[in-house]
């Protein structure tokens, strides 16, 4: 961009020197032990049955969280972007709770609501729904906690969105319904996905905020994370290792997907801008 | 005979049509968002509060007398006192190499800076076991030069630099991006040096971002539970902070003291969001009065 301004060199390297200490490191040392697990003990850990059911429950339930969100993210970023109402700026205010709060006390504030004298545990269990200490608990932890990301990925672009399409596909005849599905849907598909992704990554990882209303039972309501957890109190290192870098792998996964979609996103746009 | 007047839909401009616009589809739409949100974000804070005083204003009060819980609360201060501007100084040096320069690797610059966000904290945690602890890279080393990390406060200091190396670099970057460097330009003509634009220009014109991100950090900070759990180790009145306190008293059965401490770090999210949207009127007048974004 430009020689004139000073600073490159020793601003770059506290940056780097800095990464490489507080995040690489740790994050080398953790690869370093899982592939001093080797391949066959590693498998043996990862096929084990307790194991497996962690993964199955963990992913389960992100998917879970992630469909309500997309959901619920959705209208409330068309209610944020569409309509004008009192009070509005207390609801877009409220949007970024969940990443303010501790999970920890978002996990007791889920466990006293559905308890089963709580505010929602009591009428939910006379209609014969039960939250606590079941995978609902967890799904409903881990929406909690990734509500901002499809609201505050969408809410951008569907403010840009321009009005002329819209209107004139209405003019044409079109239903709010198909100029949604056809026109608006589609311009802000990769900004969905992007927020329906960052939510499902988070909800893989979440720990504080389910272990207080999971009941944490081996085999049933036992995540991934907490097993982490675990493996590490009993000093079974290789275990703790193999798992945690399974759930790092993941996470690659997840943010090289949504790398993919911002990609397509602007080669669709036609711009790098 | 006079004509009669046009209909004013041809002198005003046509009425925006747009999706949704309906009273039906608006009405309902506000009304389930709203409902929704009061049962899953408004209730959980009113649930904290409610629980805190169940049994009156006294006991709430009582539940902070504990010397195990006092504790906490200074080790929460004490940590975020050292994580918070230390973090603060990563963020900037960050963004000024990432915004206001292009070089190889930039964008892998970014996506590092921005790593921790993805990661579970329970996956910090056990990354940093595995480099202090005894088993770790660096554990006999440190073994034989005495120097305890993990389960200690050193751990938990380093536990959360990593969770929120992000925060501040993230709320500096689009905007030092978008300010461009012409006004650093200017002062670079006029003689300055570099700590000079960073204190009078640069820094003056991202103050309000800085502010959130550093807001934003501590109160990550004074709520980090999964990595913090792994690396202190609980040991009562020596590596516990208010969220592993939480967890302790919740244990404990002693659910009031518990939802007492929770208040606590949920008026610092509250205040923490307050100071967000002032920021952001502050911010929107100040891009009316100068056309320019200021954060």
């Amino acid at each position: 961009m430009n020689r004139v301004i000073p600073g490159l060199p020793l601003s770059l390297g506290i940056t780097v020197l800095y990464l490489s200490l507080i995040v690489l490191l740790p994050l080398g040392a953790l690869v370093w032990q899982a592939l001093d697990v080797g391949w066959e003990r590693y498998l043996a850990i990862m096929s084990g049955a307790r194991t497996m059911a962690a993964f199955r429950i963990t992913l389960s339930t992100a998917a879970l969280a992630t469909l309500f969100n997309c959901i619920y993210g959705l209208a409330l970023a068309w209610v944020l972007v569409r309509y004008e109402f009192p009070g509005k700026r207390y609801l877009d205010a409220l949007v970024d709770v969940p990443f303010a709060l501790p999970t920890a006390v978002a996990g007791l504030a889920l466990s006293a609501l559905f308890a089963k004298n709580g505010w929602f545990g009591g009428p939910l269990a006379q209609i014969g729904i039960e939250v606590a200490y079941t995978p609902l608990g967890i799904a409903m932890a881990m929406a909690f906690t990734s509500i901002p990301f499809v609201v505050r990925t969408v809410q951008p672009v569907l403010e840009d969105l321009a009005a002329d399409v819209e209107e004139a596909a209405a003019t044409l005849g079109a239903s709010d319904l198909r100029i949604f599905a056809r026109i608006i849907f589609p311009a802000i598909l990769p900004a969905f996905l992007t927020g329906a992704s960052l939510g499902f990554a988070r909800s893989l990882g979440e720990f504080g905020a389910i272990i207080f209303i999971a009941g944490n039972l081996p085999l049933k309501t036992e995540v991934v994370s907490l097993l982490t957890f675990i493996r590490i109190e009993e000093y079974d290192y290789p275990a703790a290792a193999a798992i945690a870098a399974t759930l790092l792998g993941f996470a690659f996964v997840m943010l090289f997907l949504v790398n993919m979609i911002q990609l397509w996103q602007q080669r669709r746009i036609g711009t790098g801008d | 005979m006079a004509r009669e007047p046009l209909p004013p839909t041809n002198t005003h401009p046509p009425r925006r049509i747009r999706v949704g616009d309906g009273p039906l589809a608006r009405v309902l739409l506000i009304g389930t968002v709203l409902l929704v949100t009061a049962l899953v974000l408004v209730a959980p804070l009113l649930a904290i509060f409610a629980e805190a005083f169940r049994h009156g204003m006294g006991a709430y009060a009582a539940s902070f007398s504990a010397p195990d819980t006092q504790y906490a609360i200074g080790l929460t201060l004490f940590t975020a006192l050292i994580v918070v501007p230390i973090n603060v100084g990563f963020g900037i040096a960050a963004a000024w190499c990432i915004a206001k320069f292009r070089f190889t690797g930039r964008n892998l610059l970014v996506a590092m800076v921005e790593l921790p966000f993805s990661i579970s904290p329970i996956i910090a945690g056990v990354a940093y076991l595995f480099v202090y602890g005894a088993q770790g890279l660096l554990g006999p080393w440190l073994a034989e030069h005495d120097i305890k990390i993990m389960f200690a406060v050193p751990a938990i200091i380093l536990a959360s630099l990593f969770v929120t190396a992000p925060f501040v670099a993230r709320e500096l970057i689009p905007l030092m991006i978008a300010q461009g460097t012409e006004e650093e330009e200017a002062a670079v003509t006029l003689g300055a040096g570099g700590w000079r634009i960073l204190r009078l220009v640069t820094l003056p014109n991202v103050r309000f971002a800085l502010l959130y991100g550093a807001a934003l950090c501590n109160a990550r900070v004074m709520g980090e539970f999964g990595a913090v759990s792994v690396v202190a180790g609980n040991i009562r009145g020596q590596t516990n902070t208010l969220p592993l306190q939480i967890e302790l008293l919740y244990q404990d059965n002693n659910a009031v003291a518990a939802f007492a401490v929770a208040t606590l770090l949920t008026l610092v999210a509250l205040v923490t969001l307050v100071a967000k949207a002032i920021i952001e009127r502050l911010d929107a007048a100040r891009v009316k009065a100068q056309g320019k974004p200021g954060h």
